[in-house]
């Protein structure tokens, strides 16, 4: 009875645990120093970075914990000294942090001056934001290139399509935000497209993952706004992935955001953090230092051809309350119609 | 006698004035680049806080502020400024940051401006409002933006480096300037100083050249100063002739009438008496004469005036003078050395030295004895004059020299103690000396080195 009690404890603590994170991984446990990350990456794309880093520096251990960027946002608020790092895709979110004043301004991180904010803030990846669509739905029909082509694509098949497309769900995901943001200030054509997604029944997921989950075994057949890198990530790994998914980046505006992290001003390992923002930033800008998991900063294609977020305090715009909740409103309006 | 430098003073007050002028001038343009500075940052706020307020409107009776994308973006400073914000209605906090707050301005105005410390920064903070008409109530609208001051502050170092270098700059250049000028001025002043030194002796004309018109002054100063001098100078040259003249010609007559008196006396006591009385009118004739002899040599050496002239010639000349003087008593004198000795100075010392060093050889000679005068060419041109007199006394001979000083053996001849003193001022102001010596063989020796 006791030992069923004990198991049931466990089981408990387990699922508590797998509640509270998506995932949790310790590398290079037991070593003197150790770091606390909390990050929106997933650990597979994120341990190369922290391998390299450990084999570097074997008297530093990292705690890797895994959240969505809304979460990581609301659990930095709560208790900034639990993390001495905080790494997310949510840009507009980690320059909030950092403008009210939770981000360790570090002396010794030699970055580009568009990709740092307050010597606080350090982009390292940059990621567009792409159209991955199932290729079995478009068999003998045109790829659309560009939103446009989308709507057209759409409103073409609607049969084909109900309940076959999906996005982010705005609500939930800071990345799925700070991109419908970034895009409704950009075109007009994403509220068209919202609507003509929101006849279709539009399914809203919370993460990247699990979009092109539903893409890869053909549930959906169109997914807006997922992270390039992500659906990359899956088309290298899996064949029956590689058959099935084609990755577009809208010619028109293709939306890029930008990987940042900081360290956190309530760290108490502040050198080992600063070292690692340093191994972040220095792996990250140039090609060549070993495979990526993650796309480089300015990535292999010119910089200049994608809308890239800018880090400034324009990305408050949006956090705004009225402003989000205006946003939220015309949002839910055009894609939640019944 | 030296009282400070003009130079080191005119430069000081110059560079003084300049670097009082330089720290001016770097506090005025700091202090206008601190307004400037602050004025730009201002105005951003003002644009920002406009464009926000102008995005709230009231819906359904409900304010919306829809915050454009514009208002935070044009926050954007190359230092990253921080941006707080808060939006209130009516006094109650809507959205943004709850640590700010609305500070209402002077009445009339709508919009303030603070500086202050918020969450360990120094924030520019501009509260503005704005009163929206709705269909039955008036609502106001205020918004409070503040910004870091990172990037003003960056630019402040920089323009306050840039003003330390602008009034560095302006103090080096002035101070360089400052030394120029005090040594032009003063180099007016060195060339007068330096054209008084080079005049000549004689030279007391008045000066002619152009000086800056603050000199002219001293200039006129120091001409009339010299109008004055030379006057009185010519005044006394013409004294000293006036006096021989006036003294020698009335003893000349008194001496010809006591000697044409003693003709005619027969008693051997008025004899006596007469001829007393000549020897007295001679010793008071030729005191009179080395007098003004004296005086006039001491002027002429002052204002020594050098001519080319040869040695031999001019003690030739004094020699075939004194010659029937010499026979008178019995005395030969002849002139030894060499043929020619080129000299240069002033004929009329020279001779008057010389005559005077030949008439004392004759003083103290014994009759039926010789007298040799020696010129010598070399540098010093030397002028010897032998006797066989009794020769100086040895205990005396540093002393002869000096005005009126008379050796104790010469109590019995005429003489004033005038003649060695003349030869001595001669001699020194043609940069020579006299030496008086006693030969072995006996009598005395002087010699004039010029």
């Amino acid at each position: 009875m006791r030992y069923i009690i004990v198991v049931m404890c466990m089981l408990a603590a387990q699922a508590g645990w797998a509640q509270e994170w998506e995932d949790r991984r310790v590398f290079n446990e037991g070593a003197r120093v150790a770091l606390r990350i909390i990050s929106s990456t997933d650990t597979v794309l994120f341990a190369p970075l922290i391998q390299t880093f450990v084999a570097q520096n074997p008297d530093i251990s990292i705690e890797y914990l895994v959240t969505g960027t809304a979460d990581i946002d609301r659990r930095f608020r709560d208790s900034p000294a639990a993390f001495d790092i905080a790494i997310s895709s949510a840009m507009d979110l980690q320059l909030k942090l950092t403008n009210d004043g939770f981000a360790r301004p570090l002396e010794n991180v030699a970055h580009l001056s568009w990709a740092e904010w307050r010597q606080s803030l350090f982009a390292f990846t940059s990621e567009p934001a792409a159209i991955v669509i199932n290729r079995a739905a478009f068999d003998g029909f045109a790829v659309p290139q560009s939103r446009q082509e989308l709507i057209e694509a759409l409103r073409a098949r609607p049969d084909v399509f109900r309940n076959r497309v999906g996005t982010y769900d705005v609500r939930r995901s800071g990345l799925g935000y700070l991109f419908a943001t970034q895009d409704a200030r950009a075109s007009e054509t994403f509220w068209r497209l919202m609507e003509v997604m929101g006849a279709l029944d539009v399914r809203l997921y919370c993460c990247s993952g699990e979009m092109i989950d539903d893409l890869t075994d053909g549930t959906i057949a169109v997914a807006y706004n997922v992270l390039g890198s992500y659906a990359q990530a899956r088309v290298e790994a899996l064949a029956e992935a590689q058959d099935a998914l084609e990755i577009i980046l809208p010619s028109d505006f293709p939306t890029t955001m930008m990987r940042t992290a900081f360290v956190s001003d309530a760290t108490t390992q502040p050198d080992a953090a600063e070292l690692f923002i340093q191994h972040l930033v220095a792996r990250q800008s140039k090609a060549g230092s070993g495979p990526h998991a993650l796309p480089l900063l300015n990535g292999p294609q010119n910089r200049a051809e994608r809308a890239t977020i800018a880090l400034e305090p324009a990305l408050l715009t949006f956090l705004d309350t009225l402003k989000r909740n205006k946003f939220l409103e015309e949002w839910e309006s055009a894609l939640i119609q019944n | 006698m030296v009282s400070g430098s003009l130079r080191n003073r005119l430069a000081l007050t110059l560079i003084g004035g300049a670097a009082v002028l330089a720290l001016v001038l770097f506090v005025v343009v700091r202090n206008y680049a601190v307004r400037v500075a602050q004025q730009g940052q201002d105005n951003i706020l003002v644009a920002s806080a406009t464009s926000m307020l102008d995005a709230a409107a009231i819906r359904d009776g409900v304010v919306e502020v829809d915050i454009p994308y514009a208002a935070f973006s044009m926050l954007s400073t190359p230092a990253d400024d921080r941006v707080f914000y808060a939006i209130f209605q009516d006094g109650t906090l809507l959205s943004g940051y709850g640590d700010l707050s609305f500070s209402t301005g002077p009445a009339g105005a709508n919009r303030q401006f603070q500086t202050r410390q918020m969450r360990g920064a120094r924030v520019r903070q501009i509260s503005a409002s704005r009163t929206l008409i709705g269909a039955n109530k008036r609502i106001e609208v205020q918004i409070v933006l503040a910004q870091t001051q990172d990037a003003l502050s960056e630019t402040l170092d920089q323009i306050s480096r840039n003003a330390a270098l602008l009034g560095i700059g302006f103090f080096t250049l002035a101070a360089a300037l400052s030394f120029w000028a005090s040594l032009a001025t003063l180099g007016q002043l060195n060339k007068l100083t330096t054209s008084v030194t080079r005049r000549g002796p004689q030279d007391l004309s008045p000066f002619k050249k152009p000086v800056p018109r603050e000199m002219a002054p001293l200039v006129t100063s120091l001409n009339s100063l010299m109008g004055r001098l030379d006057h009185s100078l010519s005044q006394s040259e013409d004294f000293i002739a006036e006096a021989a003249h006036r003294v020698r010609t009335p003893l000349a007559t008194v001496r010809s009438y006591a000697e044409a008196t003693l003709q005619r006396v027969d008693k051997e006591e008025n004899r006596e008496a007469m001829r007393s009385m000549v020897k007295a009118i001679d010793e008071s004739s030729r005191a009179a004469g080395q007098l003004l002899d004296h005086a006039m040599i001491t002027f002429r050496a002052d204002h020594l005036e050098r001519e080319d002239i040869d040695l031999v010639d001019l003690v030739r000349d004094l020699v075939l003078r004194l010659t029937p003087v010499a026979e008178m008593k019995d005395l030969s004198l002849s002139l030894l050395g060499d043929q020619k000795v080129p000299y240069a100075g002033d004929p009329i010392l020279i001779q008057n030295a010389v005559r005077n060093l030949i008439d004392n050889a004759m003083k103290y000679s014994p009759p039926d004895s010789a007298i040799d005068v020696t010129v010598v060419a070399g540098a010093p041109a030397r002028v010897t004059v032998f006797d066989r007199g009794p020769g100086f006394p040895p205990a005396e001979i540093a002393t002869l020299t000096g005005r009126f000083q008379r050796g104790q053996n010469a109590a019995n001849t005429i003489g004033s103690g005038l003649g060695l003193t003349i030869a001595q001022d001669v001699a020194t102001a043609h940069g020579g000396c006299i030496d008086l010596s006693n030969r072995a063989e006996g009598g005395a020796c002087v010699t004039l080195s010029l």
